[in-house]
């Protein structure tokens, strides 16, 4: 399980990066698809079936479509892709490339400085998310419902406003 | 030893066996149209035509696979490969008989779910890297369709998932010993069988390919083998959508006398042939009315769906 892991998260990480890097947006983001396939494997090994599930019906399967049809609508055609590779020079990765060698050794310093912790897996069945969710976490899903139905109420609202002209 | 070749060998006749009957369902359809508009249909070449499937593979396996100049390669070649991946990976998770399984997973419902929310790559990707009008237009038209019925699909599911208490198709199928869940789940039958005609996008919801304003719509600027992996790529998705409509609302593999394979492939075959009935009786609906039909009508009758069982288990248990 352990090679898995780790293979997985090498996937993950590396696709990340091709993500940042393309050009083509429509390259990146299914690179960002790759990656989310994969980090809905790192759940599936860590036993959580469900969340792996979820992840790759929310994230990879809705979310990610709905990108790339936004960006077929936009089309943005190779123009675009010069504006963004002027975009991707080394002034422009200085910031970013400070700030996460920071939070890598910081990372660095915490693994080292803990040393080995035992994993403690359990598979976590549906059943239980249902409950944790509807029990200590039931705030957390009242707030989401209300966010997702201002959205809802917005864009009811715009898509009306559109059709009375 | 005995371990690891059983997975393998099961696996192997899986695969090849849904990829020659999906196969052979081209032939099937259209023998079986031609019969309900009077016609004769491919019966040429071998008994009652049924080698016009091996002539159509030799053809399309031997015509110039062409990649057009402005299209994005590397997309363009991926896309058809997204579809049968997808498709054929769901059948991992279906239950063929007791004995005829790839795996048994607690998640399986949501496992199909995920991969056929991957199969709308296969769309969009495929008309995006085309870079033509027909093709885009097409693929927006899919997109939508399928993101929306995927919606439904899921809720009309749900329904199962109360009454049988389980993710797990295995289970699903052994909660139906003494009713079969057409029964008691009418409503997420129906809507299950709507959302499946319109994830296969198929007539009367073929509008991504309607071919009489869009030319062949999101697969416009494909030829040969890519093509032909859109073409079985639909016909597995039939036999998908076939199967497990058969696994959880009629029983799957449950049934008397005979073996239980058998009564699978029967009541598979059995909702294919449905599917292609209503290729030949239906017309085409307009695009804005298959979504307003959509969300006005197929969202608040699944919800209610799932609201009415629910509070009904509630109250039985």
């Amino acid at each position: 399980m352990n090679e898995l892991f780790y293979i997985s998260s090498a996937v993950a990480a590396a696709s990340t990066i091709m993500v940042i890097t393309r050009a083509n947006s429509v390259h990146a983001l299914l690179y960002l698809i790759v990656s989310l396939l994969s980090v809905a494997v790192i759940f599936y090994i860590l036993g959580a079936p469900f969340i792996a599930a979820l992840e790759v019906i929310i994230y990879a399967g809705a979310i990610m479509v709905l990108f790339v049809f936004v960006i077929m609508m936009l089309n943005p055609g190779p123009q675009s892709e010069k504006q963004e590779r002027l975009l991707l020079t080394p002034r422009m990765w200085a910031g970013p490339a400070v700030l996460s060698l920071i939070l890598i050794s910081e990372l660095i310093y915490a693994l080292t400085s803990a040393g080995p912790q035992a994993a403690t897996l359990r598979v976590v069945s549906p059943k239980d998310i249902g409950v944790s969710l509807f029990g200590p976490y039931a705030i957390g899903v009242e707030l989401a419902s209300i966010l997702l139905l201002a959205g809802l109420i917005g864009v009811y609202h715009i898509a009306q406003k559109g059709r009375q002209d | 030893m005995k371990n690891i070749f059983i997975p393998l060998i099961t696996i192997i006749g899986i695969l090849l066996s849904l990829t020659t009957v999906s196969a052979g369902l081209i032939w099937l359809e259209r023998r079986l149209l031609a019969l309900w508009q009077d016609r004769y249909g491919p019966n040429r070449v071998g008994p009652f035509g049924l080698f016009q499937v091996i002539a159509d593979m030799i053809k399309i396996f031997a015509k110039e696979d062409w990649v057009p100049p402005f299209a994005d390669r590397a997309v363009f070649i991926l896309a058809p490969a997204i579809i049968m991946i997808a498709v054929l990976m769901s059948f991992a998770v279906i239950p063929f008989a007791p004995a005829i399984e790839v795996v048994n997973l607690d998640i399986g419902l949501l496992f199909f779910l995920a991969m056929s929310s991957l199969s709308i790559y296969s769309l969009a990707l495929s008309g995006w890297a085309s870079n033509s009008k027909y093709s885009l237009l097409g693929a927006l038209r899919g997109a939508a369709q399928m993101l929306s019925y995927e919606v439904f699909m899921g809720l009309s599911l749900m329904g199962v998932v109360i009454v049988s208490g389980s993710f797990n198709m295995r289970a699903i199928v052994e909660a139906q010993r003494d009713t079969w869940f057409f029964i008691p789940q009418f409503p997420g039958f129906i809507i299950f069988f709507i959302s499946g005609l319109a994830e296969t996008h198929r007539l009367p919801f073929d509008l991504p390919e309607a071919e009489n304003e869009l030319v062949a719509g999101y697969h416009t600027e494909y030829s040969g083998i890519k093509f032909g992996m859109f073409f079985v790529g639909e016909y597995l998705g039939i036999t998908l959508i076939s199967a497990l409509i058969t696994t959880l609302f009629f029983g799957g593999w449950l049934g008397p006398v005979l073996p239980p394979v058998v009564w699978f492939l029967l009541k598979t075959l059995l909702f294919i042939c449905v599917f292609i009935l209503l290729r030949a009786s239906l017309p085409r609906i307009r695009f804005d009315r298959l979504m307003s039909f959509g969300w006005k009508v197929i969202l608040p009758l699944s919800l209610l769906n799932v609201a009415i069982t629910g509070a009904i288990v509630l109250l039985w248990s």
